[in-house]
């Protein structure tokens, strides 16, 4: 055990633990904060598999977007009179089954496949090379998605805003 | 047995994806349904950085992991946006009385 | 200044009116005020055509092209890859016609600004011409006869929705409907041509085809095919061009704004077909061109006898103009290239000129057309008079005006055709109509604007009109001199539009299938300017200046015996015209009635689709339905059989297997729970399965 293999389980853990609380726990509020541990064991993981600007986007857009827009949803449809807002759980055996079923399956099918492995050269930074493709091979993606972006803040504003009538 | 390969990592994200799964299928609160899609996502992603680093493919993994966290920050103000509209339509965000589907 | 810089001004020409168009259409409801942008869009339109002419005609002696591939089709059976490209060509035609189009576009967005005011859809309808400016601007600029046939269909398009711009009328709506089906009928055999030519070549780039052909490359290699090919592609102008039989819908057509009238139906889109003939001039057999001149000369005789009759004073123009374009027709039949062509610009301006005055006399008489109740408009309207009088003097051939010029031309080609090739019908026909049309225009110039009015109470309240209209008018009207064209008033062969501008191109068709006297002879005698442009034989050249002084003055005698005719008849009254229509009343009725073609092809094409559906209605109800009456009897008494044994055999199973499906039905809906969770769970469960189905580990 080196320390890459160290800090391996240490991310592993605080992301597999927060993610479980953020699913078990009743109280909506400790989930979206469980989230933000899990988010950032991810950005660990990510820093481990040398994709630093990876890491550095997942916890800006994640923590500092997503995760807050969640959070507004929760206050949004909540009539809040303190911080502990529960939410309701059902199909708790069957879920488990079918979620613990799949979880073995899949968890067999990643270890028990013969994945041919190769490691390539990794660069101190990734941060050049992306940019390099993201305007020369990815440039189509990269418009496309803009305009995505685009279309989901105006669709996101008119769906919200739209009056019962 | 310790030394972590790529099989770690996957077996990471596969538990992370069914853990999502799970909160999927049993919250009632609609937001936490989209925490559920968030932790998938992750756990798709935690996949393409994976293969990315270990399999040789130049920078394509890390690329689609980019695109993966837009789409789901559109996908999240979208899905927060219907939620708010379905707030306002049942008073409430739960999605197992939401059941108009039926009949 | 480089090619590159034409070609893409010439792009942005192409493309500005559809700008326009674009936008006026999506935002004219929301904006009312946006037709001006559409007027500014092509003023400017107009003003970059006006420099690409200057620029192509003064410095680049060249063709310009510039093309594309578009699609490549691989591996055709026996012909490898086939490209089709897509390009403009620019040559001196094109760049005419350019300045052309624009210039009477333009002018007639200025026009219809006051002649169409306080109309309900004003802004639609300058979309409409934005649409129209800018197919007739794809066809001029084109290089291929692919995407001429494309933006040939846009030109009836925009034409059926001009001519139907008011289409609350029935005859609007009837009109629209009709233009736009003889126009399919013709463009069927240009179609079918175009089929032709692609079979045997894989291109539609016209210079390729004709290079092609020039190789020696004959379609089906039987010289009959290419005569059918340019036959067939002819066909599309005779619809487009209004040419006999096809010509009846263009006075119907006359049911659109006049402004419309005189865009499209006087100055570019009938100009389409004559264009598209002097594009595949190059290909055309002897036996091809006799076709077209014969149908030339014969529409514009019929046309030219219907418009002495008629009382619409925008009737008139409408057979005036059919006549001239079979003018123009007849031209390219007789080989007089590049008098067609200068008679097709000359004609644009002075029948645009006549349209939109009529437009101005209409609108002044608050919609009234009909010219036996109008009369003494001189001193009401002096400005429209003028530049209306000086219009008719150019398309009657008066000296000193440009229709003498182009008109001359024509009459000599087909006089030295006649002399050449025997068929002396044909110069007799032109001269004819010569005279015929300085009548008709007379008649109309004399019973519109001269003498004593005829409905006081209209002509009280006319007026001229507004400067917005009277100034295109002048415009035109000027344009109508012959100092434009040639600095010599009685011939037009050495100014520069002929001399330099343009110029006959040789034909490709195999030496045997051309008139002899187009065959350039190889050894001696080929009367060869520079660049070699010129085709004819000497032969050729000497009869065209035989013909040269005759046919002036067999026009300027046939114009002017026209004109007297006319005013002894309606000025000074020498001859009453109504006994003499009495005496002659059967060629009269014959001649206001349109020579009954209307109600012959009511007769046969219309009627004759109509009692061929009655045929198949008859036999559809005898014999068919007999015939299913005979199977029905005997399906009836099986049936009774498979009857019974429906009742107690087949119902049997059915009601069971439906008491089994009733049954699984009723539990398994309980599946559908409508909550998006449960869905979730079975298609965890059905991932699992199918995983343990495929077994990956």
């Amino acid at each position: 055990m080196n320390y890459y293999d160290i800090l391996f389980y240490l991310f592993a853990i605080i992301t597999l633990v927060s993610a479980g609380f953020v699913v078990t726990t009743r109280n909506v509020i400790y989930s979206a904060f469980f989230l933000l541990f899990t988010f950032f064991g991810v950005a660990g993981i990510y820093v481990l598999l040398a994709a630093d600007f990876i890491a550095v986007v997942q916890i800006m857009v994640y923590v500092g977007g997503i995760l807050i827009l969640l959070l507004f949803g929760v206050m949004l449809t909540n009539k809040i009179t303190n911080v502990d807002i529960r939410t309701g759980t059902g199909n708790l055996l069957p879920a488990s089954i079918a979620v613990g079923l799949l979880m073995g399956a899949l968890v067999s099918v990643m270890i028990y496949t013969g994945w041919k492995v190769q490691p390539g050269e990794v660069p101190d930074t990734s941060i050049k090379q992306l940019g390099a493709l993201l305007i020369t091979d990815y440039l189509l993606i990269f418009e496309l998605l803009g305009i995505l972006l685009l279309i989901a803040l105006i669709g996101a504003a008119s769906i919200a805003r739209r009056d019962k009538e | 047995m310790f030394q972590v390969t790529l099989q770690h990592f996957l077996v990471l994200s596969a538990i992370l994806f069914s853990l999502g799964v799970y909160g999927i299928v049993t919250r009632k609160n609609a937001v936490m349904v989209l925490m559920g899609i968030e932790l998938i996502l992750n756990a798709a992603n935690i996949n393409f950085v994976a293969f990315a680093k270990f399999g040789n493919f130049g920078f394509g993994g890390q690329m689609y992991a980019l695109f993966v966290i837009v789409l789901a920050a559109a996908e999240a103000a979208i899905a927060l946006a219907i939620v708010l509209n379905i707030y306002k339509t049942f008073t409430n965000v739960n999605i197992d009385e939401i059941d108009n589907l039926k009949e | 200044m480089s090619e590159s810089l034409l070609v893409n001004l010439s792009i942005a020409i192409l493309f500005l009116p559809l700008l326009g168009f674009a936008t006026v259409v999506i935002w004219g409801k929301r904006f009312p005020k946006l037709y001006l942008l559409e007027v500014g869009i092509i003023t400017v339109a107009f003003l970059i055509s006006l420099f690409v002419m200057f620029a192509k005609l003064s410095y680049f002696p060249k063709d310009i092209i510039s093309e594309f591939t578009w699609i490549t089709l691989g591996n055709a059976p026996n012909d490898g890859v086939i490209n089709i490209d897509l390009g403009i060509k620019i040559d001196n035609l094109t760049v005419l016609m350019l300045f052309v189009v624009n210039l009477i576009s333009m002018l007639v967005h200025y026009f219809s600004v006051e002649y169409m005011h306080g109309d309900k859809r004003y802004t639609r309808y300058f979309s409409y011409l934005g649409l129209f400016t800018f197919s007739m601007l794809g066809i001029v600029l084109t290089h291929n006869i692919l995407m001429m046939y494309i933006f040939w269909e846009l030109v009836g398009v925009s034409s059926y929705l001009l001519i139907g711009f008011w289409f609350e009328k029935k005859s609007a709506a009837d009109a629209s409907k009709k233009a736009f089906i003889v126009n399919r009928i013709g463009d069927i055999g240009m179609f079918i041509g175009i089929l032709i030519l692609f079979t045997n070549y894989h291109t539609f780039t016209f210079d390729t085809i004709f290079e092609q052909i020039k190789n020696g490359v004959i379609p089906f290699g039987n010289n009959a095919w290419l005569t059918a090919a340019g036959i067939l592609i002819f066909m599309g102008a005779v619809g487009k061009s209004a040419q006999f039989p096809l010509h009846v819908w263009l006075p119907d057509a006359m049911e659109g704004p006049t402004p419309v009238s005189a865009l499209i139906h006087a100055a570019t889109m009938v100009a389409a077909g004559v264009y598209l003939v002097t594009r595949i001039f190059v290909l055309l057999t002897a036996d091809a061109m006799l076709v077209i001149a014969v149908v030339g000369a014969f529409t514009a005789f019929v046309a030219a006898t219907i418009a002495i009759t008629q009382n619409d004073i925008k009737k008139v123009l409408a057979y005036s103009t059919v006549s001239q374009l079979g003018y123009m027709i007849m031209s390219l039949g007789v080989g007089a290239y590049a008098f067609a062509f200068f008679h097709l610009v000359t004609h644009a301006f002075f029948k645009a000129c006549l349209f939109l005055g009529s437009g101005s006399v209409i609108h002044a008489m608050h919609h009234e057309q009909d010219i036996r109740k109008m009369g003494g408009l001189k001193k009401k309207m002096p400005l429209t008079y003028a530049t209306f009088l000086i219009s008719t003097l150019a398309i009657s051939g008066v000296p000193l005006t440009s229709g003498f010029l182009s008109k001359d031309g024509i009459l000599a080609g087909t006089l030295a055709f006649g002399k050449l090739t025997g068929h002396w019908l044909i110069p007799i026909l032109a001269f004819t109509v010569a005279g015929l049309t300085a009548f008709y225009m007379f008649r109309l110039v004399i019973l519109t604007f001269h003498g004593e009015a005829r409905d006081h109470h209209k002509f009280d309240h006319a007026h001229e009109s507004p400067k917005l209209m009277v100034t295109p008018l002048i415009i035109l009207a000027a344009l109508s001199i012959f100092i434009w064209y040639t600095p010599n008033p009685i011939g037009a062969d050495n100014g520069w539009f002929l001399k330099s501008w343009v110029k006959t191109p040789h034909q490709v068709t195999p030496d045997e299938t051309r008139f002899s006297f187009m065959v350039e002879k190889q050894n001696h005698e080929v009367s060869k300017e520079e660049h070699g442009e010129i085709v004819n034989s000497l032969e050729y050249t000497e009869t065209m200046h035989w013909a040269h002084y005759k046919a002036m003055f067999g026009s300027l005698a046939v114009a002017g015996l026209g004109i007297l005719l006319s005013f002894m008849f309606y000025q000074w009254k020498k001859i009453d015209a109504d006994n003499l229509a009495n005496k002659i009343k059967a060629l009269y009725n014959f001649s206001l009635n349109k020579w009954y073609l209307d109600e012959l092809y009511d007769a046969t094409a219309v009627s004759g689709t109509l009692n061929t559906g009655k045929g198949l209605s008859w036999f559809d109800q005898k014999i068919v339905d007999g015939a299913v009456n005979g199977s029905a009897w005997l399906t009836r008494f099986t049936s009774k059989l498979s009857g019974l044994f429906d009742t107690y055999v087949v119902d049997g199973l059915v009601n069971f297997s439906a008491l089994l499906s009733g049954f699984v039905g009723l539990n398994f809906r309980k599946l559908q729970t409508g909550k998006v969770q449960t869905y979730v769970v079975f298609v965890v469960f059905a991932v699992i399965i199918l995983l343990i189905f495929f077994k990956p580990f």
